[in-house]
């Protein structure tokens, strides 16, 4: 059994390699609040409030071009949806946390964090204080994206555009679900996701986001039934 | 008014993060959905890869020679092997840099 400093650590470790794009990535996100001519309190504001980073550009560009109030926080809702199924993943994990924990914990959850604590979980499932790897990986991330976006904020236009350092956020993904490919039902899931994000990627308020998942969980309920 | 949405959009993006953990009782799923659950990674995350290697920053799709979609198949094989992170995200964006600097 590993105390729940152990597994904080392992959550720190975990998510630590992500950090090659979470920072790059970071740094954009700051840099472009303030090239749409935001003010850095409120562009920083939202990596606290928000805590997301594509919803976070998604929402300045929207305001910054004149759409209404309502559209950008339509988007950020429909951008963010997908913690729903992040948590009901997590639930399984997390039901033994009593209610305020619970509260507390759900504000940590990113992308990242999401992937990694939940390999640990799948392969540890009889470790007693699991959330401790939830903490470590989700802490680690909000500090380094509160730090990078403020690095952003501050450096602004001196990050040459032309790196294209945002290419670093489907490269973390790449990295994350990788090893599965190995896995045909995992292929099938995968490329359903993909080719549906692209064939609605116009869809309103990037609902690609959410749309293109759950057409996949659906090809992932055939797929299971077939497997019987 | 600019804060005030900012401060909307904080509150959703939260109800999304905890309604699943703390307020729905996981006894309500059933077995078949919590075995479709296994498959949320594969499901979710390809939506985030396939627009960022494939559509650029005006909405359109890129060309067939794009550098991105080298330092895509680059990114997959080293992962594949590696089995390691940093390896997959530094050689994807050095063989991008490769190609659109050094070509």
């Amino acid at each position: 059994m590993l105390s729940k400093k152990q597994i904080f650590n392992k959550g720190i470790l975990a998510v630590a390699p992500h950090m090659f794009s979470v920072i790059p990535f970071g740094i954009v996100c700051g840099a472009i609040g303030i090239e749409l001519g935001f003010s850095p309190v409120l562009v920083y504001a939202m990596s606290i409030i928000i805590f997301g980073g594509a919803s976070q550009i998604v929402f300045l560009q929207l305001l910054s071009g004149g759409a209404s109030a309502l559209i950008a926080v339509t988007s950020v809702g429909v951008i963010n949806s997908r913690h729903l199924l992040y948590g009901a993943v997590l639930s399984e994990y997390l039901e033994k946390l009593s209610f305020i924990k619970k509260l507390l914990i759900s504000y940590l959850v990113v992308d990242q964090g999401f992937a990694e604590s939940n390999k640990f979980f799948q392969k540890n499932k009889k470790e007693t204080h699991l959330h401790y790897h939830l903490l470590g990986s989700g802490g680690t991330l909000w500090v380094c994206w509160q730090i990078s976006t403020l690095a952003g904020i501050i450096l602004g236009s001196f990050v040459p555009e032309e790196l294209g350092l945002k290419f670093a956020v489907p490269l973390t993904f790449i990295a994350i679900v990788v090893q599965d490919i190995k896995k045909l039902d995992h292929v099938i899931v995968m490329i359903t996701c993909g080719l549906s994000s692209l064939l609605f990627f116009d869809a309103p308020f990037k609902s690609y986001i959410i749309i293109s998942p759950i057409i996949a969980l659906f090809v992932a309920a055939l797929v299971l039934r077939l497997k019987k | 008014m600019t804060w005030f949405t900012i401060i909307i959009a904080g509150i959703i993006t939260y109800l999304m993060r905890m309604t699943m953990v703390a307020l729905v009782d996981r006894d309500l799923l059933g077995e078949r959905v919590k075995a479709v659950l296994a498959y949320v990674p594969s499901a979710v995350f390809p939506a985030i890869i396939f627009p960022g290697i494939f559509i650029n920053d005006y909405g359109s799709f890129i060309e067939i020679n794009d550098p991105k979609i080298f330092g895509a198949i680059v990114a997959i094989l080293v992962g594949y092997f590696s089995r390691n992170v940093i390896a997959t995200i530094i050689s994807g964006l050095l063989s991008y840099w490769i190609i659109i600097f050094l070509l």
